[in-house]
């Protein structure tokens, strides 16, 4: 089987709060898969759920034909949280080398990853420099670094360009298509950036704790009669553009 | 191998905190020292006792005993006299009948000076029938001391308390706001995304934050045991021994109360419901006068244990097999406090 991911009709509530909804969705290896929606629509616990750090009420979640939670398999995810979770009091690269010791990774091999990741994200240069002492697009960045470290074969990144600068976030970009078209890896990311969500091979619009649609940027332009994606964003909430 | 990281990780982290290291390892001695010259302060002045009347064999005995004698016209009015004079009581002898008029401001002073004086009274009749007296003009009598002697005070059972308290409460509060800032930052949620395990991230917390915990032990010990030179009638060993368990458990507990506190404030609040009542079920107040349900109360607490230990070791020259049942429950309740935590842990990873 060739999906990476696949999402059995999970539904997931806090208290009396249905979260997420009979959702279901598969996707595929070597696929960049977006998922936009509004704000609280669940995007987050969804993803989650992928990672195994929230468990389903009902339903399946499939990695890598494994079935989540997998402690085994999160060495093949690299996952960065919608909220930075770094070590201030550490350096950029005491932060690094500390999650890249956590996954199975031979010495060399882990300096080799750690100078690739910082260079990926630009921050080679102040490696040394106390995370306490990072902007916050620096501290995005190294989060993104440290989703990367692993080599997983697949990404999941909450939102990952956040208070990036346009010029870093296209070179970002650059790198996950080349990630994808070069080294086959799947990447699942959340963004409420349109022209972001126009890169992704296939597009779910998640509301409410459920997927309205999903499909290739184009065909959710067609279904919607929308001439770019804001349009239907807009239109799948009700509101007539 | 990933607690290893983990480790190294909560060493760095806390060697670059040079505040907590320094309330970690210098607040201890600091207090300890205080408490030190707080009871055992240089000798207080002697009382003074005001007295009417009094005949020069009875005056003579109440100097022996170390009470300065003024002699006054008359009592007058008591409160009067004692304050113009500066007195902490008045004697006065009428026809042979004697009154004790005291100031009462230190209540216990003002008792030690009443039995004194009701000592010298006896005295005093007693060589009016010529009953033998010995120097310091007290019925001859020998004493043996079972613990400690002659020059024991009540720090010398205060201190091994004392230590065992430092402990618990510094490494309670350290390893505790430590992992509640792991979970509020959302570390601690994005370790649980690496393939590490629940009881590899425990080990490694209690090892990392144990390091110190061990260090602050020995200082605390070796500082109280050589400079402060407080008694101790055991082995040193076995001290250190019942405050790494002691460390153990107040790591455990701390990590494990950093569940249910969403701030450090209310980690803080954790003191006054966990630490505070521990202290007083720890020895420092006497435990047989309680109520049955209070006395009940101390055996749930862990300091209770480790205060009975040490002042076993510390004062009273037991061996290890004089403190094995208190080491016993110990081990339990870092064992219990383990378990707990490799539970709430699940939370992070479902
Ligand atoms: N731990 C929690 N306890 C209770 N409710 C929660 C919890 N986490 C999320 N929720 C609720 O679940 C809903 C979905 O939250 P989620 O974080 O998945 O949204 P999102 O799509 O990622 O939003 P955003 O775009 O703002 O990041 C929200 O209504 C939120 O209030
Ligand atoms: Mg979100």
């Amino acid at each position: 089987m060739d999906y990476a991911v696949q999402v059995d009709q999970v539904s997931k509530s806090y208290g009396h709060k249905a979260v997420l909804d009979n959702v279901s969705l598969q996707i595929r290896e070597g696929q960049i898969y977006g998922l936009i929606g509004p704000s609280g629509a669940g995007k987050t616990t969804l993803v989650k759920m992928l990672v195994g750090m929230e468990r389903a009420d009902r339903g399946n979640v499939t990695v890598l034909n494994e079935t989540m939670p997998n402690l085994e398999l999160l060495q093949e995810i690299g996952y960065m949280a919608q909220s930075d979770a770094l070590y201030a009091e550490l350096t950029g690269e005491e932060n690094l080398s500390f999650f890249a010791a956590l996954f199975k990774l031979g010495k060399t091999e882990r300096k080799r990853r750690i100078a690739y990741a910082a260079d990926l994200v630009n921050l080679s240069g102040v490696l040394n420099k106390r995370v306490s002492a990072y902007s916050g697009g620096m501290k995005r960045r190294l989060s993104l670094a440290i989703a990367l470290i692993q080599d997983p074969r697949i990404l999941i990144l909450d939102e990952p360009t956040v208070g990036i600068d346009p010029q870093l976030r296209l070179s970002i970009w650059s790198e996950l298509q080349r990630l994808k078209e070069v080294e086959g890896k799947t990447i699942i990311v959340t963004t409420h950036v349109m022209d972001e969500a126009g890169r992704c091979d296939v597009l779910a619009m998640v509301r409410d704790g459920r997927i309205l649609t999903s499909g290739t940027p184009q065909e959710l332009m067609a279904h919607y009669g929308a001439s770019n994606l804001e349009e239907v964003f807009l239109q799948a909430g009700g509101i007539q553009v | 191998m990933r607690t290893g990281a983990l480790i190294v990780r909560i060493c760095r982290q806390m060697s670059r905190d040079k505040r907590t290291l320094a309330l970690l390892f210098v607040a201890p001695l600091l207090i300890l020292t205080l408490m030190y010259y707080v009871f055992n302060g240089g000798e207080a002045g002697n009382p003074r006792l005001g007295a009417v009347n009094v005949d020069l064999q009875l005056a003579q005995l109440l100097e022996k005993a170390n009470i300065d004698v003024v002699n006054v016209e008359s009592a007058g009015d008591a409160a009067d006299t004692i304050a113009e004079h500066d007195l902490d009581g008045i004697l006065t002898n009428a026809n042979g009948k004697l009154t004790l008029a005291l100031e009462n401001g230190d209540p216990s002073k003002a008792k030690a000076l009443q039995m004194k004086i009701g000592q010298a009274a006896v005295a005093r009749s007693l060589l009016a029938m010529n009953v033998p007296l010995t120097d310091a003009g007290e019925i001859g009598m020998e004493t043996h001391y079972v613990y400690g002697s002659v020059d024991s005070t009540f720090f010398d059972v205060l201190s091994p308390i004392l230590v065992g308290f430092f402990v618990f409460f510094f490494v309670f509060l350290i390893s505790g706001i430590g992992l509640l800032r792991e979970r509020t930052t959302g570390t601690l949620e994005r370790l649980m995304s690496t393939p590490i395990r629940r009881r590899e991230v425990l080990t490694g917390y209690l090892t990392g934050y144990g390091i110190f915990a061990v260090i602050q032990t020995v200082i605390v010990v070796l500082y109280a045991i050589n400079v402060l030179d407080l008694t101790l009638a055991g082995s040193i060993w076995n001290v250190l021994l019942v405050n790494l368990l002691l460390a153990l458990v107040a790591l455990s507990l701390g990590i494990l109360l950093s569940t249910f506190a969403a701030s450090e404030f209310q980690m803080v609040q954790f003191i006054p419901i966990v630490v505070v009542p521990q202290v007083f079920f720890a020895g420092i107040l006497p435990l047989d006068g309680m109520a049955d349900w209070l006395q009940a109360l101390g055996r749930i607490m862990p300091l209770y244990y480790a205060a009975d230990a040490l002042k076993g070791i510390m004062y009273r020259g037991e061996g290890f097999g004089g403190i094995f049942v208190d080491l016993l429950v110990l081990v339990g309740f870092a064992a219990i406090f383990i378990t707990l935590n490799v539970l709430a842990l699940k939370r992070y990873r479902k």
